[in-house]
């Protein structure tokens, strides 16, 4: 047995060590917001959080994540409603608004990698955001309104 | 409840019947030949719209939303004719029938010209409309879906409107027209009812008989650019797309299928697999509905399953063609295509003698003739392909992202040898489609999966090598393109001869879909026949080059390599005119005011007057442009481009005029036109499948790349505004991009690029880097 922290509970899981944390995320937990894509970190779908930055968990092994504490996009989602994490709040808003979604496979990575960009960096720059979101592919294009809700999204953290 | 259920039994006993095979033209489209599911109070007004007494309005909706957009705003459509909120709106896949069946996809197939009205091209739409509306497919793809379910759609909702009118008008003891439908609810001389109350009467409604559509003007939603309904769900995880379908008890399998074209399983051991601690099963897999065979492992969890594929010890046949490769295919190609002969599909004049005679003449007439080609290229959906099949007692369930519902029953129910009815198909989202979703391949094989574990759900996932591995192709294409110009510039015979493989049939015969019959082939020829400019001659051809390269359909289809070859080709005879690009366009589009008033707009939007500024690290930017036709509607791009200092090709802007007829949601319009360039620069610049030895080299995106971020160029988009009939959306932004791009490059750099990926060749002197 494995344990690992994910979205705030410990958990255990009896699967091998070298088992990648994207199918335990998927497959043990359910938690089906968190996207296989790829499965030798090319397209960033799998994105989850370790100790607050983003890897690719397709690429990362169960054993390696049990030394920190994951969240998947599942526990991103929860802090955006009680009590709100307005950094959260704001990406998934700015979405919405600026139609970003198409197929909207890819999405749920891209929010992961933007809300530890946005942790980081109140206000990133362009070149900022490209950097971020090198390791992210979406067939459907939607980087031009991705960027363009970075950028509002930033906005009022920036303010405030 | 059982009376609700059956008001639609009061439209008519046999209304199917009655509205079947006869003289009548296929215009029924609003009573399902099954009564649709009433649980819960709901009222079910018509095929495609109920009420439930807590107001929600369910729209039944047979097309797959894969990212285009179509749920949002075939909704609008929907809730605009009714007069309810947007929100109110909740989309439910409906269960396989006629009124369903995409009528559009059908006579879009036939090989007539758009322009073409004649008396042949009328009788064969109408013959077909008919067919396809009774032995006909759910379908979404060809970007016909608000082109085949606009008038429908909005006749459901008018109907749906009038028949809650009279009801509550019936309530109160007034005239139905001293009540105004809106927001949801009936209003009358201060009184309201909403759609809820007016079901929880329980009274029957009478369906009405009569109905008109809302006009332009009164348009409170059509028009508007709403948030998309699945926007919110997408960004945060909740949606769910084929590969999160979760069932009781559920398996999951991976798959190893033969690695060459044409190739089988030739041995394996499975012994040391089925001692792995999880697997479940070793199936081995015929190869149904076009799928190689091979083997699957089924167990608790996929990465176990995968690597129990290692401990197979497969060894796999060639097969016949174990020396195939794609170069020496290209090679073929290219030779067919200088060739004469060929399948006529336009014929106007004399083109090929008139340019054979404007060559060997002393004249002041010129003429060219130019050879471009195109690689294989697959879909690469974000979402792998998967399906999840339940065998049970009685038939099967089957969860899968599909373009084609009808066809996956029907391949579900030919493994299992049962009936097609026996077999229920659900719908989730599709994470892409680009046409890869409307194959059954991987539907089929999944029923050879879980049929070996009758009684348990399994889920079939693939590797995205698998995916990248066993596609179905976008054909390679060569095409010879000549044309002769007068000394005024005006072009005064145009012929191309494009050669390739044929895509329809192939599908037809693998996806038990009707194409198998008709030797159509038009999916060949689109983009070169069917333009809008105005030639002296024409002659446009097509020479069937037969391979084992599984080819299919890809976003656009074959607007994609001929919208390529078309307006380079264009660009280059404007260049041995010694006339701008647009107006020399201006003139072939002179007979064409729609075509002409896009490329104008995109003239104007994009400064085409004025010189573009310089990059930010100071390079030379210049523009190309072209302008295609398809799917109904006309868009023209300007790609503004430059080279780095290590020549990588950079598009730094494209702006986009379209016309698309009235578009419902314009921010939709646009985010497709950002979808479809990013899209088509993936294959400009980076999209080639290659196979050597009888196998596809590439296997994941590190081979096989795509546009990311910081590649990608501002897309703008500028709508022409029209009240005509919404055309079709997600396919038009993707053929004109690569020849703009590619025209572009001929301002920057003076060289013809006429293959695509676009590559620069070495700067001479300069060591040689990569290819």
């Amino acid at each position: 047995m494995i344990t690992v922290q994910v979205n705030g509970e410990m958990v255990s899981v009896d699967v091998p060590p070298e088992t990648p944390l994207l199918w335990v995320i998927r497959e043990q937990l359910a938690l089906t917001g968190t996207k296989f894509g790829c499965g030798v970190a090319l397209c960033g779908a799998c994105t989850v959080h370790l100790d607050g930055v983003p890897i690719r968990s397709c690429t990362t092994s169960i054993s390696a994540a049990s030394r920190g504490a994951i969240t998947t996009i599942e526990g991103v989602r929860t802090a955006s409603a009680d009590p709100v994490d307005p950094v959260v709040a704001a990406v998934l808003h700015a979405w919405e608004r600026h139609g970003v979604p198409q197929c909207g496979y890819c999405q749920p990575g891209m929010v992961m990698a933007v809300v530890a960009l946005l942790r980081a960096r109140g206000a990133p720059t362009d070149a900022e955001i490209d950097t971020a979101l090198a390791g992210h592919l979406c067939r459907c294009g939607s980087y031009q309104r991705l960027r363009a809700a970075v950028h509002a999204a930033a906005a009022p953290l920036a303010e405030g | 409840m059982k009376r609700r259920t059956f008001l639609l039994a009061g439209l008519g006993a046999g209304g199917a019947v009655l509205f079947g095979w006869s003289v009548m033209p296929p215009r029924q489209r609003l009573r399902t030949s099954a009564l649709l599911p009433a649980d819960g109070g709901r009222v079910v007004l018509n095929g495609w719209v109920a009420v439930d007494p807590d107001d929600q309005v369910t729209l039944f909706l047979p097309k797959s939303e894969m990212g285009q957009g179509i749920h949002t705003a075939l909704a609008m459509v929907l809730a605009d004719e009714l007069e309810c909120a947007l929100a109110q709106v909740q989309i439910v896949h409906p269960t396989i029938d006629a009124i369903y069946h995409n009528l559009v996809v059908g006579h879009d197939a036939l090989p007539f010209a758009p322009d073409d009205s004649g008396r042949v091209q009328r009788v064969a739409t109408w013959y077909t409309d008919k067919l396809l509306r009774e032995i006909g497919v759910m379908v979404t793809g060809g970007s016909t879906s608000v082109r085949d379910t606009w008038a429908p759609l909005r006749d459901a909702g008018a109907m749906a409107r009038e028949t809650l009118r009279a009801a509550a008008a019936t309530t109160w003891g007034a005239g139905a027209d001293a009540c105004v439908v809106r927001d949801g609810a009936v209003h009358c001389a201060g009184r309201t009812l909403r759609f809820g109350e007016i079901v929880q009467q329980g009274t029957p409604l009478a369906p009405a008989r009569q109905w008109h559509w809302k006009a332009p003007h009164e348009f409170r939603l059509i028009g508007q650019s709403p948030p998309r309904l699945d926007a919110a769900a997408k960004a945060d995880g909740r949606a769910t797309f084929g590969i999160d379908v979760r069932r009781p008890g559920m398996l999951v399998a991976a798959v190893a299928m033969a690695p060459t074209i044409g190739g089988s399983l030739r041995s394996h051991n499975d012994a040391p697999a089925r001692a792995i601690t999880g697997v479940r099963d070793v199936v081995l897999l015929r190869g149904v509905n076009g799928s190689a065979p091979g083997i699957a492992v089924i167990a608790t969890s996929w990465p176990v399953a995968r690597n129990a594929l290692d401990a197979l010890s497969l060894q796999w046949e060639a097969g016949p063609h174990a020396e195939l490769s794609s170069a020496v295919l290209l090679d073929e190609l290219r030779t067919h295509a200088t060739r004469s002969g060929g399948r006529v599909f336009r014929r106007e004049g004399d083109a090929v003698d008139r340019i054979a005679a404007a060559q060997t003449s002393e004249g002041a007439t010129r003429t060219l003739t130019a050879d471009y080609d195109v690689p294989y290229l697959a879909h690469t959906t974000m979402e792998p392909p998967n399906c999840t099949v339940h065998v049970h007692d009685t038939g099967a369930e089957v969860w899968v992202g599909t373009q084609v519902p009808q066809q996956a029953r029907s391949a579900v129910a030919r493994v299992l040898g049962i009936a097609d009815a026996r077999v229920t198909v659900h719908v989730p989202y599709l994470g892409g489609g680009f046409g890869r979703r409307l194959e059954v391949d991987f539907i089929g094989q999944a029923a050879e999966v879980a049929r070996a574990v009758s009684g348990t759900p399994v889920q079939v996932i693939w590797s995205r090598e698998d995916d990248v591995r066993h596609d179905f192709y976008r054909p390679a294409c060569a095409a010879r393109l000549s044309a002769a110009l007068d000394v005024t510039g005006a072009v005064t015979a145009f012929s191309a001869t494009v050669a390739s493989q044929e895509i329809v049939r192939p599908y037809g015969a693998r996806a038990n879909a009707l194409p198998a019959r008709f030797d159509v082939r038009k999916a060949t020829v689109e983009g070169l026949f069917d333009q809008p400019y105005m030639f002296g001659s024409v002659r446009v051809a097509h020479r069937l080059v037969s391979s084992p390269v599984p080819v299919g359909y890809w976003r656009a289809v074959g607007h994609s390599h001929n919208g390529f070859f078309m307006e380079c080709f264009i660009d280059e005879l404007a260049a041995l005119a010694q006339v701008d690009p647009i107006a020399f366009r201006a003139r072939l589009l002179a007979s064409h005011p729609r075509a002409l008033a896009v490329l104008q707009l995109a003239a104007a939007a994009s400064g085409w007057e004025q010189p573009p500024a310089a990059a930010a690290d100071g390079a030379r930017i210049a523009r190309g442009v072209a302008l295609h036709r398809s799917f109904g509607s006309i868009v023209a791009q300007v790609a503004e481009v430059s080279l780095s200092p290590s020549r990588t090709i950079r598009v730094h802007r494209v702006v986009c005029a379209v016309d698309c007829g009235l578009a419902i949601h314009p921010e939709g319009v646009a985010q497709q036109m950002e979808s479809a360039v990013v899209f088509g620069l993936s294959a400009a610049l980076f999209g080639e499948i290659t196979i050597e030895a009888g196998r596809v080299v590439q296997g994941n995106f590190d081979r096989y790349p795509a546009l990311r971020m910081a590649d990608t160029p501002e897309v703008m988009t500028h709508l022409v505004p029209s009240n005509a009939p919404p055309e079709g959306v997600g396919e038009i932004g993707v053929p004109p991009i690569a020849p703009a791009v590619a025209n572009a490059l001929f301002a920057l750099t003076g060289m013809r690029l006429r293959r695509l990926p676009l590559r620069l060749p070495p700067l001479s002197g300069a060591p040689r880097t990569g290819t």
